[in-house]
């Protein structure tokens, strides 16, 4: 019995060994990386597929673009996601490397009995005085002015923003501030805002939820939201004054219609990007990583999992109503790649195959 | 001969004893050491968690000072933080669910144990503890989905248009009707502290001798004065103990309120207005904060709701000990 028991044990113990011996070669070979919450689905389909083409796992945790920044900055993931690009000479100070992955669009949403999606029209200057609480009623000579055919209601507006800080919000509010001075004065440009009115809700999907239930609400949501929620979006006005409505096709012209060499680590925000075509509200997220990496391996195997993104993740970045990047743009990504981001040696870690 | 083989077992089973009693003083020995242990390394955590709050406050209360209590701007763009807005909303929600919660859960007691059927005794008594079994997630989805629409459409503009007019009222019950806002949450807090003060109560209330209220009924007294000057005043300390309970769940609670008090930090004069309390604040922004001032404000969010829950259950405390004075004296 005694004998029994302890290979009992023995066999427990060699399999215990075996077991984490797997699991750390596993842990080794698997890309970490952590932030924004807008790309996760796509991050994670992406990510689902590589696995099984090529066996290399990827642990993507969504727990904001903030965490994804301070998560690399203590060099615990092998990359970090953000909304909002870092500056130049923060990029600079701590040495990494930022390069956009995958775009999307921000729509506005509205609650109004009788209108159907795209029926309404709104432009920059409108949008920012409604979340500035200056207009503060459907039937307002300003929004009327924009929808002389839509018969509107004489209904308070209630504004739905999102209660906890966002790329989303980042890149909604660089676009209200964009187009309205006061705006840019009184509230400014952040990840989280001091809204002067409204109700918050946490998440695309409160923001979601709560302009469905709330009878002349407007919110913004991610696309893709506002698509899966059946939420009535509404049209918007462009720099060049065209009228266009949210599709894919609007977020590429505003993404190829961009200057992306103007700032350091492709950190142009595509706000009102000139351009008859272009959606005034596209947002990018981008994927930080160091230059010289400690651990030069994984990093390698980042970059060839980005780079299969790159080539073959467009179409499945598509059913998710995400937008691919640019062909030249992903090409001076990858050149930027095979020159700035090197092992120990001082061997890029990344070749054009 | 005899004597010695006598003696021998008998020493063997003294030995025995001795290594039983040595044994045994050894157990002891360590479960006293580990029951102590276990009651010091709360000591520790709670020292810990105060440390550290303070620690990670240290950089936002050093910059803002006192005014970080008495500021109700909380702009992350310039960086200027102040806390009056959740302290506001946290402590209006909190007063407002227990004002709604006590008279509501004494009466559940009051019928339970004194004037209820004993068929139905049970299953009520098992519905309320049910209440209290359900996670908080739940009602705030509840509250988002269900409750807050039905505010919205029947309930918050038949009360606009009740105190419209009425000075004081027509402030505090100004629309327009979100449907979420201090009030709402105030109300789920209210049914989440519910079962916590009702099971307290009820079970203090059975510990009031059957000759004390046969006696009082026994002169003539109707069931209302049993209550009101028998009943209560023998358990006001338990039904307090259950108050205070109640009153640090509805402090804390952060899923529920979350999902229907609006998130904005604003004061108003209106119940329906949207608002936010501390443990709201703290869920919504900690994972986006960057800049450590930011990161700063919401741990001194942290140490601000620490102390009020200190304060709180420390008044408690010293209120049951004079009610104790005074009645052992």
């Amino acid at each position: 019995m005694r004998h029994f028991i302890r290979s009992a044990a023995v066999a427990i113990a060699m399999a215990a060994a075996t077991t984490t011996l797997t699991l750390s070669a596993a842990l080794a070979a698997d890309i970490s990386g952590a932030g924004a919450t807008f790309p996760y689905p796509i991050y994670a389909k992406w990510a689902d597929t590589y696995k099984k083409d090529t066996g290399v796992g990827l642990n993507y945790q969504s727990i904001g673009s903030g965490g994804g920044i301070k998560q690399i900055k203590a060099k615990t993931v092998t990359f970090g996601a953000s909304d909002a690009p870092l500056k130049g000479d923060e990029l600079e100070a701590t040495g990494l490397a930022q390069f956009p992955m995958v775009m999307g669009g921000i729509v506005p949403v509205v609650n109004l009995e009788g209108i159907k999606p795209g029926e309404l029209v709104l432009d920059g200057p409108t949008l920012a005085d409604i979340f500035l609480g200056k207009i503060t009623s459907w039937d307002d000579e300003a929004i009327k002015k924009l929808n002389p055919d839509v018969k509107l209601p004489s209904q308070a507006i209630a504004v739905v923003h999102r209660s906890d800080g966002s790329g989303t919000t980042f890149n909604f509010t660089y676009y209200l501030g964009d187009v309205s001075a006061d705006w840019k004065e009184k509230v400014g440009v952040d990840k989280a805002v001091e809204w002067p009115v409204g109700i918050g809700a946490k998440g695309n999907e409160g923001v979601a939820n709560n302009v469905s239930q709330t009878g002349g609400a407007i919110g913004y949501v991610e696309y893709a939201y506002a698509k899966q929620n059946k939420l009535t979006h509404t049209d918007m006005i462009n720099k060049d004054g065209k009228k266009v409505e949210p599709t894919a096709a609007a977020f590429s012209a505003a993404a190829a219609n961009a200057d992306w060499s103007s700032q350091p680590g492709y950190g142009v925000i595509l706000a009102n990007e000139p351009g008859a075509e272009s959606w005034p509200m596209t947002a990018a997220t981008w994927i930080l990583l160091y230059k010289k990496p400690d651990d030069a391996a994984t990093t390698g195997e980042a970059l060839k999992f980005f780079a299969w993104a790159y080539d073959k993740g467009d179409e499945m970045a598509g059913e998710l109503d995400y937008v691919p990047m640019p062909e030249k743009v992903v090409e001076s990504v990858k050149a930027m790649w095979a020159k700035e981001v090197v092992g120990d040696d001082g061997k890029p870690l990344y070749s054009a195959m | 001969m005899t004597i010695a083989s006598d003696a021998m077992p008998s020493s063997a089973a003294a030995r025995a004893r001795e290594a039983t009693v040595r044994r045994f003083a050894l157990t002891d020995a360590l479960f006293r050491g580990l029951t102590r242990a276990s009651a010091i390394l709360v000591l520790v955590i709670l020292g810990g968690v105060a440390i550290s709050l303070f620690a990670g406050s240290w950089q936002a209360l050093s910059s803002f000072g006192f005014s970080f209590l008495t500021t109700e701007s909380w702009n992350p763009v310039t960086e200027k933080f102040g806390a009056l807005a959740p302290i506001y909303g946290t402590l209006v929600t909190a007063a407002i669910a227990i004002l709604i919660a006590v008279p509501i859960g004494i009466g559940i007691a009051v019928f339970l144990t004194e004037l209820c059927p004993r068929p139905l005794r049970r299953p009520i008594g098992i519905a309320v503890e049910l209440l209290a079994g359900i996670p908080s997630i739940i009602y705030g989805i509840w509250g988002l989905f269900v409750f807050a629409p039905f505010l919205q459409t029947a309930i918050q503009p038949f009360i606009i248009n009740v105190f419209h007019g009425v000075p004081g009222l027509s402030s505090l019950f100004a629309g327009p009707p979100y449907g979420i806002g201090l009030l709402t949450s105030a109300l789920i807090l209210a049914i989440m502290v519910l079962p916590f003060i009702t099971s307290i109560t009820k079970d203090v209330f059975d510990t009031v001798p059957a000759v004390l209220k046969e006696s009082a009924y026994g002169i003539g007294c109707t069931t209302w004065e049993v209550t009101r000057r028998v009943v209560i005043p023998y358990t006001r300390i338990g039904i307090m103990g259950g108050v205070m309970l109640g009153l640090g769940r509805a402090l804390g609670e952060t899923m529920a309120v979350t999902f229907v008090i609006g998130n904005a930090h604003r004061i108003s004069a209106s119940l329906f207005a949207p608002g936010t309390t501390i443990s709201a604040t703290i869920a919504n922004e900690f994972t986006e904060a960057d800049g450590d001032l930011y990161t700063s404000s919401l741990v001194s969010l942290g140490l601000i709701l620490f102390v009020i829950t200190f304060l709180i259950l420390a008044a408690a405390r010293y209120m049951l000990m004079r009610i104790d004075a005074r009645t052992g004296a």
